[in-house]
């Protein structure tokens, strides 16, 4: 029987198992070095901050491991040998396959900061680090102020979990205005704004020169390039991206640039050897796309499409519009298609922001400034339907029939207000249209 | 602001203090008049009763009320054992017209029930004498208190949003010494309450005034715990709306339990009882309501005339047409989560425990066994009971009628719904019953599965499975399991709370009504593959 190896239990990992298992009864192994089960990185914020215990996490219950004969190993993988099909493991041992997955994820990045591997300064991005964080920082007299350096995802996440247990925190971002190389304007400065406002030292264009240690050796303070100041602290959480966590690979035959290099198909150069998720880099970038997609969707993604080429059913991956969300403290995102921030947006790019008076709402529409067509949506705060948005995205629907159909795409939970005709009358004054705002279902129209 | 919360606190503490303290008070006795009048009234034809409560309660010492009920029961217990002892003499003496007639004068009844009925007669002392300052250092007090320690989250909490913050770090709702303790307190509670009602008599007597006013009767006990569930439910609504404050699905939901169990459970019954009406909560749809066609009911309200009739007809249109109209064009929610007492109390008292329901499959099929048993017992036990009462029999296909609903009062409607159900919020979750017992959940349940325009619809390919709607599911639903594959959730015990939507952090899921087709989606739907992969997983 084959052998499939899978090197990483995070959701591109695991997803590829239950594919193959659902398609196949060939022999499946995952290896990981991080915890026993498969567990949701996504939610690690939710453990330190009390709302779920690390149990919840699993999107499995323990017994599915075994009723689907996915055998688990934990170990590191040191190095592959891909003439003899042998995994060697840190620990002592070695592991055969027939074919290998590797989905070893990502790893936080590190810019060479003086003072960066001290005591109390860590990334966010595995179970260990979550364990190291509560030894860290378990309540605000343990660690009096921490200092956060990046302003992506994963720092403000980072943010909130030290603001739920009252611990002080500065968040040094280097941008003008956060994550503004991938939110527009309108939108970054409102998240800036909602950031203040739960009391978060934010310091905008500002970078990391140094981490200081105390006698111990323990992380007592940091500098500011910009102005040297100096602001005392317990934790440094670095959050400044992520990389492909693909050391142990450098030395074999598989060939790497940044990530692992894939085909379409997701094989390596090594045949019977694939690369998925976060460590996984295409050769050539998918439209919009980033060669590198570091995102839960696309791990799941890749997960599916390398299973049915596995089973014998050669697929590409070939993700369909781009998707994605997340939280910023309060306020929900989610984005469908493509908006650009001013940095990077093409030329033909063209917006319409709209922004709620309570400065928690906001939405941007891109659209093609000749043709009028939807290239995509950013919404705060309001959450929209996926199908919806898919599906106009397919039949290239323009930019003003978008907008009349808006109430059709909302998802809010039932009774929420509508801002549907705000928008609406804001998109006729500033195009000087005279778009009425559709009543019809979402069903209704697609029927 | 903390301090204020504090402050709220101790004067909470003092008040539940100074409730329970309140059995304990109180001196218990009789004159010999009022043992005379009051065996008279019951009709007894026993002829040493009234020597026997003499001796117990006729006396110049103070009694509590827990010695008063034991002298009590030792009375009734010495007349029944009286005539018990002629029977069987007389059964030796094969004297079988003197042993038949001996029957006549036991006297049946629950011995706490029985000492119950002679204690409210017999209780005097400061609480009785004033109910009024009582009333406000027990329910007062407390629900100021309450208050106070509610009131300042509107700020504490910080901006509106999800407050989820440190619940399982809290022994309060993370199941540690707080949680046993209330656990404790709530089943010692029903425990009193259902088995043992002479020993709260003292808690009636601070309601006495209210009772009256509201219904020209004095309060029982009943009448003290559905004041006490109105007061613990207003109060915990606060606490709701401060909490979901950004979420109106919450607040109209919470406005609505509310809304009925005042209304509907509390005061229509109360006013009709006070104009010699049958006390009736319009909302209570068999089978939840179990004793709904039991004899005695059956005959109270046939004979109070045109509204009793209207009772009996409303109860059963109620359950065989407007219960599964509704929730064929809402799901079950409107009733569990918009009207039901039970809801009620597990969406406002219980909502801090919400997170503690289990989630593993092996318990979502012992919850199937459990509650379609529960459902078809309560019908059997119904049909049983109907045929007797129209055929005048003791009980059908060898079940005994009065065994049947004895049984079914004390397992299900006492212990599952009373002391299990709410006792053990603090441990298990705030929907037990509901989940595992409510028959009428299990029909409603069976409708919103099968024929119902409502479900949870998931958003597409956005879920990170990051588990927040599972382990915040009361009902124990792992939402997850659903929303990672794309799959719309259609459960039939999912009581349409909302709060999976709530605190799902991607915008995931939407409690939504619409046409059955597609409700139950094909799994792997959008997932974000493009459509070719998607139509072959789907060709599965
Ligand atoms: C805090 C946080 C929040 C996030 N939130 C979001 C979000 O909201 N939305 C979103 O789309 N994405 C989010 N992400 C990103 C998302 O979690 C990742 O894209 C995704 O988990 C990557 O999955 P993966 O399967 O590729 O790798 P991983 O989940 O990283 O799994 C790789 C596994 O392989 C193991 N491993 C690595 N090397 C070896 C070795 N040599 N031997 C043995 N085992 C090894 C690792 O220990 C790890 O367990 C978040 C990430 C973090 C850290
Ligand atoms: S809360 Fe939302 S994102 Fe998290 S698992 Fe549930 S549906 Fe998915």
């Amino acid at each position: 029987m084959e052998h499939i190896v899978i090197i990483g239990n995070g959701i591109s990992g695991v997803t590829v198992a239950r594919h193959i298992r659902k398609n196949s009864d060939k022999k499946i192994t995952i290896v990981s070095s991080e915890t026993d089960h498969f567990f949701s990185r996504t939610a690690l914020m939710y453990i330190y901050m009390g709302h779920m215990k690390y149990e919840h996490t699993k999107p499995y219950e323990d017994y599915f491991w075994e009723k689907n004969r996915i055998e688990l190993k934990k170990g590191f993988v040191k190095t592959i040998e891909t003439q003899s099909k042998t995994l060697h493991f840190a620990e002592g041992g070695t592991l055969q396959y027939d074919k290998l997955v590797i989905a070893t994820g990502s790893k936080p990045n590190k810019f060479g900061w003086p003072g960066q591997d001290l005591d109390g300064v860590q990334g966010l991005y595995s179970k260990q680090d979550l364990d190291t964080l509560e030894r860290n920082a378990p309540d605000n007299k343990a660690c009096n102020r921490a200092v956060i350096v990046g302003g992506g995802l994963i720092g403000i996440e980072f943010a909130e979990m030290l603001v739920s247990r009252k611990i002080p925190v500065t968040f040094l971002v280097r941008e003008d205005s956060f994550w503004n190389g991938v939110l527009p304007k309108g939108e970054s400065e409102m998240i800036s704004r909602h950031i203040k406002s739960h009391h978060i030292d934010l310091r905008l264009s500002t970078n990391l020169k140094e981490i200081k240690a105390d006698k111990n050796g323990r992380a007592k303070s940091i500098i500011i390039t910009e102005t040297g100041e100096e602001i005392d602290c317990n934790v440094v959480g670095l959050t400044a991206g992520v990389s492909p966590n693909i050391n142990f690979i450098k030395d074999s035959n598989i060939e790497t640039d940044r990530g692992v290099l894939v085909n379409r198909n997701l094989e390596t150069n090594i045949p019977n050897v694939y690369a998925i998720g976060d460590c996984a880099q295409q050769r050539e970038a998918i439209g919009n796309r980033r060669p590198i997609e570091a995102v839960w969707y696309t791990g799941r993604m890749m997960g599916e499409a390398l299973a049915q080429t596995i089973c014998g059913n050669t697929m590409e991956y070939n993700p369909g519009h781009w998707f994605n969300s997340a939280k910023f403290l309060d306020i929900e995102y989610q984005t469908y298609g493509w908006v650009f921030a001013e940095r990077g947006r093409p030329e033909y790019e063209r917006h319409f922001h709209w922004i709620h008076k309570d400065d928690d709402k906001c939405i941007t529409i891109a659209y093609h400034k000749d043709t009028n067509v939807f290239l995509g949506i950013n919404t705060f705060g309001i959450r929209m339907r996926h199908e919806f948005f898919d599906t106009i995205l397919t039949q290239k629907w323009t930019v003003d029939k978008v907008i009349e159909h808006l109430a059709a795409a909302n998802f809010d939970p039932e009774f929420y207000k509508l801002h549907e005709k705000a928008i609406v009358s804001q998109f006729n004054t500033e195009t000087g249209s005279t778009i009425r705002l559709s009543k019809k279902g979402w069903r209704k129209i697609f029927a | 602001m903390k301090a204020i919360k504090y402050i709220g606190l101790v004067i909470f503490i003092i008040a539940i203090t100074i409730f329970t303290g309140t059995l304990f008070t109180g001196s218990f006795g009789l004159t010999k008049a009022e043992v005379n009048e009051y065996v008279e009234t019951q009709g007894y034809k026993s002829e040493v009763i009234k020597q026997e409560l003499e001796k117990a309660t006729v006396t110049d010492e103070e009694l509590s009320i827990f010695e008063f009920s034991s002298r009590v029961r030792d009375a009734y217990q010495a007349s029944n054992n009286h005539y018990d002892d002629l029977i069987a003499k007389y059964d030796a003496d094969k004297n079988w017209d003197k042993k038949g007639e001996q029957f006549q004068y036991k006297i049946y009844g629950k011995p706490h029930t029985l000492s119950y009925n002679l204690a409210k007669k017999a209780g005097s002392g400061f609480v009785k004498e004033n109910a009024g300052l009582m009333w406000w250092l027990t329910f007062g007090l407390g629900s100021i208190g309450a208050l106070l320690f509610i009131l300042p989250n509107l700020i504490l909490l910080g901006a509106p949003g999800i407050k989820n913050d440190g619940i399982f770090h809290k022994a309060a709702t993370n199941r540690g010494w707080i949680a046993w303790l209330v656990l404790i307190y709530l089943v010692t509670f029903y425990l009193a309450l259902y088995f043992r009602a002479d020993y709260v008599v003292n808690w009636t007597f601070i309601l006495d005034p209210i009772s009256e006013f509201l219904n020209g009767g004095e309060a029982s006990q009943w009448f003290v715990y559905g004041f006490l569930y109105c007061t613990i439910m207003s109060v915990m609504a606060v606490r709701m709306y401060i909490k979901y404050r950004h979420n109106k699905y919450q607040i109209m939901r919470t406005t609505s339990v509310l809304f009925f169990q005042i209304v509907f459970a509390f005061l229509i019954p109360e006013i009709m009882t006070s104009l010699n009406m049958p006390g009736y909560d319009f909302k209570n749809a068999f089978p939840l309501d179990y004793d709904f066609f039991f004899e005695w009911n059956i005959k109270s309200l046939t004979k109070s005339g045109g509204i009793g009739v209207f009772i009996l007809v409303w109860g059963t249109i109620l359950t065989l047409v407007i219960v599964p109209l509704m929730v064929y064009f809402f799901g079950k929610r409107w009733y569990c989560s918009w009207v039901c007492g039970c809801g009620g109390l597990a969406e406002t008292l219980g909502d801090p425990y919400r997170h503690l329901s289990d989630k593993s499959l092996k318990s979502w099929k012992l919850e199937r066994w459990v509650i379609h048993s529960v459902l078809v017992i309560s019908v059997l036990m119904t049909v049983v009971t109907l045929y007797c009462y129209f055929s005048g029999a003791e009980s059908l296909l060898g079940i005994n009628s009065q065994w049947i609903k004895d049984t079914y009062s004390f397992l299900i409607g006492a212990w599952f719904a009373g002391v299990i159900g709410t006792g053990f919020y603090p441990i298990f979750g705030n929907r037990v019953w509901c989940r595992f017992g409510c028959p009428l959940a299990a029909y409603l349940g069976l409708v919103q599965r099968f024929k119902s325009r409502f479900r949870i619809t998931t958003n597409g390919g956005q879920c990170i499975s990051c588990g927040n709607c599972s382990t915040y599911c009361e009902m124990g639903i792992d939402v997850r399991a659903y929303a990672q594959k794309g799959e719309n959730i259609v459960r039939s015990s999912c009581v349409g709370c909302g709060v999976c939507s709530a605190v799902c952090p991607r915008g995931v899921l939407k409690l939504e009504n619409g046409s059955m087709d597609g409700r139950i989606n094909p799994t792997e739907v959008l997932l974000g593959n493009d459509i070719n992969l998607m139509d072959l997983l789907n060709q599965k």
